[in-house]
């Protein structure tokens, strides 16, 4: 599986970024090959239209199975991101990327 | 100089709730006394100018706005479009490309930039207008549909339609939207004089501030209401003083006005005062306007 979170840091230390448009960097954690990567979004902040949405491509672009974040994508981004074929899973802000990932293979993540 | 004939004023203001709409209605309401008047209500998010009137509706026009619908066919996944987009309202997610309508610009970057034609623009609903007419007076109302987000079509359409549909009246009041933002810009361009109301307050103040440095930067001929006098404090004078901003009318903070207001009701019978006040600014308008 590969895992995507939002996060405000760039390894398994950093806490989830609970926005998704504006997230700080997207940490993809792969499973199969053991492997973490890491795109940095930061210029989304900058955007003044449809964050939500250039964060959604980026996304895509980077084909996760699941994607783990805090409030979960607001409505302009959700339209976008329904298309993929990805499970969402929400309310893991204050936890650490760490944290979440065991949360979610525990199975204590709300999906979305 | 402007034709002293024809004269456009905006209401406007920076703050929200400083009595635009009681403004620009009494003084239409007035002014269709004596003058064939236009008012038109650009506040699309929340347009009420109508709720004071009576008079005959006539039956909604829907307005559009051309918007990118994608060609799957002929489309080559090249990426220019969704570089092209400001607003990402076009983006390409895997072999799709995923159009919002909502924010659209419609400013066709995509549509002339593809080198496929793969995005003719169609036409997407925003709004409806609506006229009503009352002896004098007409009402021009642009509505935007719920859910759509940009104003500023149409604002511009209804606005455009003013000037078309209605070439013979001699006044032509746009009650604006608040704020300073795009919305704004597109009601108050091209008129004579901006009237901003504001109120003598710290807030009212700051926002005045804004809304004034924006006229100026516009080029546009300005003069102060101040609503509710009597409460807050002299700022507002001391800022139009220093600026050289007149201050064409004051009207008192007066419980029976807010109490007339509530009810959809005019103020041009009762309280007493409020008729001779709005004749003196409107005196004072066409003082102005042939000023110009």
């Amino acid at each position: 599986m590969r895992i995507l979170f939002t996060s405000t840091g760039e390894s398994w230390d950093s806490v989830i970024d609970p926005r998704f448009g504006r997230t700080e960097y997207l940490v993809l954690y792969d499973e199969e090959s053991d492997s973490l990567s890491v795109t940095d979004n930061r210029s989304a902040k900058n955007e003044a239209h449809g964050a939500g949405r250039a964060t959604a491509k980026v996304v895509s672009d980077l084909k996760p199975d699941i994607l783990i974040t805090g409030n979960g994508p607001g409505g302009n981004a959700s339209g976008a991101i329904k298309g993929m074929n990805m499970k969402i899973f929400i309310n893991a802000h204050n936890l650490t990327i760490k944290e979440a990932y065991d949360n979610y293979r525990n199975k204590k993540l709300t999906e979305l | 100089m402007t034709n002293s004939k024809y004269i456009k004023i905006a209401v406007a203001s920076g703050k929200g709730g400083t009595g635009k709409t009681m403004l620009a209605t009494n003084l239409a309401a007035l002014i269709s006394g004596s003058t064939k008047t236009l008012l038109v209500d650009l506040d699309v998010e929340e347009p009420n100018s109508s709720l004071f009137f009576g008079g005959n509706k006539s039956p909604a026009k829907t307005l559009f706005r051309p918007v990118p619908e994608w060609n799957r066919e002929k489309c080559l996944l090249c990426d220019i479009c969704s570089d092209a987009c400001r607003f990402n309202a076009l983006i390409r997610l895997g072999n799709e490309i995923s159009i919002f309508d909502k924010l659209c610009h419609s400013c066709f970057a995509c549509s002339e930039l593809c080198p496929q034609q793969a995005l003719p623009m169609k036409e997407h609903a925003i709004g409806e207008l609506t006229h009503i007419t009352d002896n004098n007076l007409t009402i021009v109302e642009g509505r935007l549909f719920t859910g759509e987000e940009q104003s500023v079509p149409l604002i511009n359409q209804t606005k455009e339609l003013s000037e078309t549909d209605y070439g013979d009246y001699e006044v032509k009041i746009y009650d604006s939207p608040p704020g300073t933002s795009c919305p704004v810009i597109a009601a108050v361009k091209g008129c004579d004089l901006v009237l901003l109301v504001t109120e003598p307050t710290p807030f009212g103040l700051n926002d005045l501030r804004l809304a004034y440095a924006t006229m100026k930067k516009m080029n546009l001929p300005v003069a102060v209401v101040i609503n509710r006098h009597g409460i807050g404090n002299g700022e507002v004078d001391e800022y139009c003083r220093n600026e050289s901003v007149e201050i064409i009318a004051k009207i008192p903070y007066d419980m029976e006005i807010a109490r007339i207001c509530s009810d959809g009701g005019l103020l041009l019978e009762e309280p007493g005062y409020v008729r001779p006040l709005l004749e003196s600014l409107h005196k004072r308008l066409i003082e102005i306007t042939n000023c110009l």
